[in-house]
């Protein structure tokens, strides 16, 4: 007999976060070459200072991703209550992070700083913008996940594991977002 | 994949019980069942209406534009009253034009060539060759849908603004997209409305070729390895790779341009830039940025309307040949080569950007490489051919036609693609003739075997096979006689773009742009027998049979039309390869994928 499975479930799940994954990771090589092509042609580029808010939201959305993992340990070591209470931390730093991107972005604004300033602030609003948008879906994803593992649980559904590996990118893409905003390339 | 690999441990969840997708069923109500249906072969006929209704609209255009083009001081009844300010007594201005051919170029690329032959035929038939009972997320499916809907309709609201629809063309080139009303009428609101539409369709297919990919991947039948998947699927396949990429491209491209239009950012617009005698207020921007941005898109998306042809065509052809598809293979690494190649091709779009020469040939080169899988693909549907007994379907005559427009149109890109002599071709009417061939017609030929193959298994009806030989003939007559004679003009200098040749030394051409336009408007008029042809054939043509063009692949192992899960609780188990025609099998010279013997679970 030909054996090629039927999928196990979350395969698809597995695949369809890494295709997301791979469509975000794309779309923000784009704005990067977007801002060099810009940084590099024209003399009006003037660099922000970034306000320091960003590296103390930066330590947040870190520890997101460590509590996120806790909390898978804990559906893993069949203690799904101290698995759920560790989600809704990770929802909660999560939240968080994007209320400490909102105050990062009034403080660049209290100093006149806005979306079409310079060149340099309209990559950054549009860069962590888009960011913080997409974590919100990510939020949502984990929040779905939650919902998912009332009562008794064996282990983690699929969503889990899916929603997880979405929120460890958006934890990458944001330092790499930071490192091109600190880098000034 | 191996066909040894140890049978899979299934991991079952606790609170994931469901293995299958959530709707065996067809669920009860008109609405869900019909409208905001999770099923992919409604989605798939959703997508296919919504082309038909872009492809009439786009037609309508193109003919208003062919008109104004062979007879420019001609007075249209009508066009006064539907755009009063851009038609005074009913003769077109060049803006209104130029709002025509904008919206004829975009409603056909996004709206029909990549709707119908990826989203549509890929969402109805994709599953089925899979063996699978839906789409890997159905619901994501159905918004992919419903969004692409929604980006249409506010393409088409921007016939009714005040100002009418953009004139900056399907690229809508920076800076004249982006810095609004100065930039003529249309460029306010009509072009915002063109750049949001844009940008929801990117989203549209975003989530369209995430479904594909994750349904090839993961959601295939048992036995159904990836070499035993047919052609058509492996394009799609490839095409969901391509859009996948290319669309997250666009869609920042999309919203640099709406911020640069509403938010007075200046990603692509320079400073010191004076139109209609107002200093714009921007700095900086650079336009080639948006050239790079929208023709990294805009190449694969040429691929992304042609491969899904390819595909259909490499798996139609064998079936009325009655032989296997000759180096089945090698066909699926050309494609993977041409999807590969189309991202490194960008450049040749702008040659004449002032780009700098060495850039220009390296652009050049890869452009003439990409030739040669398409050419072996050509050469592999010709070599199938030959020797065989062609059953001459409709569906089959279509796929001859794609091969001949094709290879019509594939000849003139040998030249463009020098920049040498691009640089005086690019703005003539060889190119329009040119991607008017080998995207436009190829893709449309592609669409329309495809309709006369599957219509039967869409709809459990034979479409009618004497209207639909009518149908090919005068159109393929009708093409030829639109687009060859534009390769002349445009030789002979005449320049695309230009709503009308009457004062200049192009007035000698007119001759042969009215021989265009009643080629034209005949062609359009020929679309009204298959038009004709699939209304009748939907109420009353004959009962389809399960498997009426004794074909081998899993469609064809089930209902006409389908049941709600595809195969009526009993997955197909696959046993061999798409190819099996020529050889003694049970039911005629041909073994189906999932043999009788085997089908039973």
């Amino acid at each position: 007999m030909d054996a090629v499975p039927r999928p196990a479930p979350g395969a698809a799940i597995r695949t369809g976060v890494w295709l997301g994954i791979a469509a975000i990771a794309m779309s923000f090589a784009a704005y990067t070459s977007a801002l060099l092509v810009r940084q590099g042609g024209a003399p009006d580029w003037r660099h922000l200072r970034l306000p320091p808010l960003l590296f103390g939201n930066t330590v947040v959305l870190l520890a997101s991703s460590a509590t996120l993992e806790l909390g898978r340990r804990g559906f893993g070591r069949r203690a799904p209550a101290e698995g759920r209470r560790w989600l809704r931390i990770t929802l909660g730093l999560g939240l968080l992070f994007v209320a400490g991107q909102v105050a990062a972005w009034r403080e660049l604004a209290a100093q006149g700083v806005y979306l079409a300033t310079n060149p340099a602030s309209s990559f950054f609003y549009v860069l962590t913008g888009l960011h913080a948008l997409h974590l919100l879906g990510g939020i949502t994803a984990l929040g779905y996940a939650l919902s998912r593992v009332r009562g008794p649980v064996l282990l983690p559904p699929p969503a889990l594991d899916g929603a997880a590996l979405y929120w460890h990118f958006m934890d990458a893409l944001w330092l790499y977002l930071l490192g091109l905003l600190v880098l000034r390339l | 994949m191996s066909d040894t690999a140890p049978p899979p441990v299934v991991r079952r969840h606790a609170l994931q019980g469901r293995v299958r997708p959530p709707h065996p069923a067809a669920p009860p109500g008109f609405l869900r069942r019909h409208v905001f249906s999770l099923d992919h072969k409604v989605i798939g006929r959703q997508y296919l209406d919504l082309a038909l209704v872009a492809v009439l609209t786009g037609m309508v255009l193109s003919w208003l534009m062919r008109f104004h083009l062979a007879y420019p001081e001609a007075a249209l009844p009508g066009l006064g009253a539907l755009a009063p300010n851009r038609a005074p007594n009913g003769v077109m201005t060049p803006e209104l034009y130029l709002s025509l051919m904008t919206m004829h170029g975009t409603i056909m690329v996004f709206f029909v060539l990549t709707t119908a032959p990826f989203a549509g035929f890929g969402n109805f038939v994709l599953p089925l060759q899979v063996g699978a009972e839906d789409m890997a997320f159905p619901r994501f499916n159905m918004m992919s849908f419903w969004v692409t809907l929604a980006a249409f309709l506010v393409l088409v609201a921007a016939f009714f603004v005040p100002e009418g629809p953009p004139l900056s063309g399907w690229t809508a080139y920076a800076p004249l997209s982006a810095i609004g009303k100065d930039a003529g009428p249309g460029q306010g609101l009509g072009q915002t409305l063109w750049v949001c539409s844009i940008a929801l369709f990117c989203v549209a297919q975003l989530l369209g070729s995430l479904n594909f990919i994750a349904t090839t991947l993961d959601c295939r039948t048992r036995g159904m390895s990836l070499m035993r998947l047919p052609q058509s699927t492996w394009a799609w396949f490839i095409t969901s790779v391509i859009a996948l990429i290319a669309f997250s491209v666009l869609l920042p491209a999309c919203i640099l341009l709406l911020l640069d239009r509403v938010a007075g950012t200046s990603f692509f617009v320079p400073g010191g830039l004076v139109v209609s005698d107002r200093l714009q207020p921007h700095t900086g921007g650079s336009p080639l940025l948006w050239q790079h941005l929208f023709w990294f898109f805009g190449h694969p998306e040429v691929y992304i309307a042609i491969l899904p042809g390819f595909g259909i065509v490499s798996h139609i052809l064998p079936a009325f040949a009655r032989k296997p598809l000759l180096g089945p293979r090698v066909v699926i690494g050309c494609m993977v080569a041409i999807g590969f190649l189309s991202y490194t091709v960008w450049g040749h779009h702008m040659f004449l950007s002032g780009m700098n020469p060495v850039s220009a040939t390296l652009f050049s080169v890869p452009t003439l490489i990409i030739t040669i899988p398409a050419t072996i693909v050509t050469l592999l549907w010709i070599g199938t051919l030959y020797g065989s007994r062609l059953r001459l379907t409709t569906a089959a005559l279509f796929c001859l036609g794609f091969v001949s427009v094709f290879v019509t149109g594939g000849m003139s890109g040998f030249f463009l693609a020098q920049p040498s002599i691009d640089t005086y071709l690019h703005g003539t009417y060889f190119v329009v003739g040119h991607f008017h061939f080998v995207m436009g017609v190829a893709a449309m030929f592609g669409i329309f075997a495809g309709v006369y193959f599957w219509f039967p298994k869409m709809y459990g009806r034979m479409l009618d096979e004497r209207l639909g030989k009518l149908h090919f003939v005068l159109t393929l007559v009708g093409v030829y006689c639109i687009f060859m004679p534009m390769h002349y003009l445009g030789l002979a200098g005449n320049v695309r773009r230009y709503s009308a040749f009457t004062d200049d030394y192009m007035k000698g051409s007119l001759p042969l742009h009215r021989f265009i336009t009643i080629a034209a408007l005949f062609t359009g008029a020929v679309q009204l027998v298959f038009l004709a042809n699939l209304i009748r054939s939907r109420l009353r043509g004959a009962k389809a049979p399960d498997n009426p063009w004794e074909a081998t692949t899993l469609e064809w192992a089930t209902s006409s039309p389908p049941p709600a899960d595809n195969f009526g609780g009993h997955p197909p188990v696959v046993a061999r390869g798409p190819n099996e025609y020529g050889v003694p099998g049970p039911t005629g010279d041909f073994v189906m994928q999932a043999a009788p013997e085997l089908g039973e679970v």
